[in-house]
């Protein structure tokens, strides 16, 4: 590796986490705007033109809080907490693919931060420390409320974890391969993207990825109606600001690999032609970089887009009950998944790529034929 | 008894297939929220744009000028009578001659106070004044305040300004309905 | 000295100072963090050694899955106050028993196994990566590996049997 090369890998990858952290900090803004404009309001606009500067505002007001640690926490435990949340967050968009490759003096550098070939075993072992920080915050402190907000955090990733690797394995199955560029490689036409080969993978997956996020509907670690604020109930001031930032770096994250995995990263269809078209106009170096940009300018997009269906889903639907989070994980999507891996098994061994949307049409077919044959709810309007 | 339409009958049947999927409830849900985000917002930006309070509103209290740019107000103390908050306190005058262009009457308010942090907004200072010299304006707040010394308002505020007269819109709206409308027109 | 090499030391000075803090440690909680941080500098070698399968499954296994079940049980336990006084004599020579017991057929294992000494020239790098794992597993050691698999679907059907409510059973 020459020091061209090196240069360019680290303002690669310097730029990967400066963009997260860009984007976690404005999806509060968008949260914020969404939520607003769902309800029929317009949200934050008051901090420079629409709202914009509103994540600015939030932080200086994060920043000038009261840092409070309460006496009976543990007082290293209570500050290490927050730190491994947003470490864990950070670390996972290391291995994501952004884009094709750059070419330059010679050099073709893809656009990654680092090129593994256990890909989204990486990200699935960081996803899964993500929960310590939650857990080691509420435990530190002290309070039982903060206790039960990290127990149910941790109850719940591991539950939901086992339904995510099970999805991935269908994925792993079908690609043969771990490395998340292998997996981006082989969406490559419109019609092989994952979400159309894995259409029940992708909804077990993305019903996982919002409960590993903590996100509404699965946000009981932090459900203030019962536990006040959760695992961060005692936190103040920037440690607080911390673990909502790490929810929206993960939530990016999440969004990032599902757009990797499930609707070919980079890829957007006819780009062999468009590829074609500009190093044939522009010359190959200029034509392929300018391609790369176009693929990475999609990628965004496609995040972008889960971005806002994260937000979306948070501000439609209403939480799960515990048990009901637990039965769902545990007896519908744990048990989905499995079949969905012997399926896809079965699809591979005869060679039949879309074999996992027999099951999908299996389901719609019972629920419709049970629906059919429920007795019919009479609304009856109610006599005074 | 039933209030709207809309209610339904709670029943705790066995949920079917479709509905323990989850899916097509969510998808409901989601297609009602996503028509609500392109809906158009209610919302009034305040400080910018201002709505119309209607004809009736009581804000900023003024003390009218006639015609001709006389003070109406002859100091009689009807108004701080009618005052369920004790707010208006005045001192009487007697016109100088000379000043019969400033006052419309003999005797004037030398001195008219309002205490805005007693003030209610009732308007019965408007109704009890037999000169039609106090008026709660129907277009303007009484501004915000942060000490106490800026709450109680002199004769240098809320005598009417002659480049900034009152007219009350809508005229034919009675304040209240005891009163005949002709007389109370502020013009 | 190579950076592998500092990095090598340190990794192993960190792994040897938790793992002793996971023994000496008075709260239980602390010393399961100990431990987790014993787990990363384990995986830290591993990828030292360009096992990033068995790095990255280490990860996930251990510090992402049992020891969270560790640190949730011992939360739930609320292990605050000092419960010294049950350690009899008697238990406390039964366990030094116990570990000399270990420790004797450890070294033993340790001075009779012969470990292949190490030649950089031909040293096959790629031997610890996925590819390179999957098929000695599914080839030199297949019964093994499904004999371990089904042991691994006893102790499920095991656990989800001890877990189930039975008609008796009080709910809380």
């Amino acid at each position: 590796m020459n020091l061209t090369e090196l240069i360019i890998k680290s303002i690669i990858i310097l730029v990967i986490f400066g963009v997260t952290l860009v984007i976690a900090m404005y999806s509060t803004w968008a949260e914020r705007k969404v939520a607003g404009f769902m309800q029929d309001r317009l949200g934050p606009n008051r901090a420079g033109p629409f709202g914009l500067l509103q994540p600015l505002a939030d932080a200086g007001k994060m920043f000038f809080k009261e840092d409070f640690i309460p006496s009976q926490a543990n007082k290293w435990l209570f500050i290490i907490g927050p730190c491994l949340a947003i470490l864990t967050a950070l670390m996972s968009s290391a291995v994501i693919p952004f884009g094709d490759s750059i070419r330059y003096e010679g050099l073709t550098i893809p656009v990654q931060g680092v090129e593994i070939n256990i890909g989204i075993l990486y990200v699935f072992g960081v996803v899964s420390l993500g929960v310590y920080g939650i857990m080691v915050g509420g435990w530190a402190s002290n309070n039982k409320f903060s206790l039960l907000g990290a127990i149910r955090a941790a109850s719940q990733n591991i539950s939901y974890e086992i339904a995510m690797g099970l999805a991935i394995i269908a994925i792993l199955m079908m690609t043969g391969s771990l490395s998340l560029r292998s997996i981006v490689a082989g969406q490559e036409s419109f019609l092989t993207w994952n979400v159309f080969t894995q259409p029940l993978g992708f909804i077990i997956f993305l019903t996982c990825a919002f409960a590993e996020c903590n996100r509404t509907p699965f946000d009981l670690p932090e459900c203030e109606t019962e536990l006040v604020g959760g695992y961060h109930t005692e936190y103040s001031s920037m440690k607080l600001g911390f673990y909502l930032f790490a929810e929206y770096i993960n939530m990016f994250v999440s969004s990032a690999v599902i757009s990797t995995l499930y609707f070919g990263g980079y890829h957007y269809p006819f780009m062999n032609t468009v590829h074609n078209a500009l190093t044939g106009s522009l010359g190959e170096v200029t034509g392929h970089n300018l391609a790369t940009l176009i693929g990475m300018l999609v990628l965004f997009a496609k995040i972008f887009f889960f971005i806002f269906f994260f937000m979306w889903v948070r501000w439609t639907l209403p939480r799960f009950r515990y048990d009901q989070l637990m039965n769902l994980g545990w007896k519908s999507l744990i048990p989905l998944s499995i079949l969905n891996v012997v399926v896809t098994g079965f699809g591979l061994l005869y060679d039949i790529e879309y074999a996992s949307w027999l099951i999908v049409i299996v389901m719609v077919v019972l629920a419709v034929m049970s629906s059919a044959r429920a007795p019919k709810r009479v609304v009856q309007p109610q006599r005074s | 008894m039933q209030l709207t339409n809309r209610s339904k009958q709670v029943s705790n049947k066995e949920m079917t297939l479709a509905e323990k999927m989850y899916l097509p409830a969510i998808a409901q849900g989601l297609a009602i929220t996503i028509k609500h985000f392109f809906q158009k917002k209610p919302t009034i930006q305040y400080p910018e744009v201002k709505r119309y309070l209607g004809p009736i509103f009581r804000g900023h209290h003024v003390l009218k000028r006639d015609e001709e740019g006389r003070e109406r107000c002859t100091a009689c103390g009807l108004c701080s009578l009618a005052c369920p908050a004790e707010a208006i306190s005045m001192v009487a005058a007697e016109r100088k001659k000379g000043e019969e262009n400033l006052y419309r009457e003999e005797k004037y308010a030398a001195v008219y106070e309002i205490n805005m942090l007693r003030c209610i907004f009732c308007g019965l200072c408007e109704e009890a004044c037999p000169k039609q010299a106090v008026y709660l304006r129907h277009d303007r707040f009484v501004p915000v305040f942060t000490e106490r010394d800026q709450v109680i308002y002199g004769k240098d505020r809320l005598v009417e300004q002659l480049d900034d007269r009152y007219v009350r819109t809508g005229s034919e709206v009675r304040a209240t309905p005891t009163e005949p409308t002709l007389s109370r027109s502020a013009t | 000295m190579k950076a592998t090499e500092i990095i090598f030391y340190v990794l192993t000075a960190i792994t040897l100072l938790s793992a002793s803090f996971v023994v000496t440690a008075r709260n239980p909680v602390h010393s399961v963090l100990a431990l987790i941080l014993t787990f990363f500098c384990l995986t830290g070698h591993y990828v030292l050694m360009n096992a990033q399968f068995l790095a990255a499954v280490n990860i996930i296994v251990y510090a992402g899955a049992i020891m969270v079940l560790f640190l949730f049980t011992i939360m739930f336990l609320n292990l605050q106050k000092e419960d010294e006084e049950s350690k009899t004599t008697l238990t406390k020579m039964a366990a030094v028993v116990v570990g000399g017991v270990l420790l004797v057929v450890m070294v033993a294992v340790f001075r009779a196994a012969s470990v292949a000494p190490y030649d950089p020239a031909t040293y096959n790098t790629r031997v610890g990566l996925v590819e390179s794992l999957g098929m000695v597993l599914y080839k030199d050691y297949l019964l093994p590996f499904e004999l371990a698999s089904v042991l691994f679907l006893v102790a499920m059907v095991g656990a989800v049997m001890l877990g189930k409510r039975e008609p008796g059973d009080r709910h809380f």
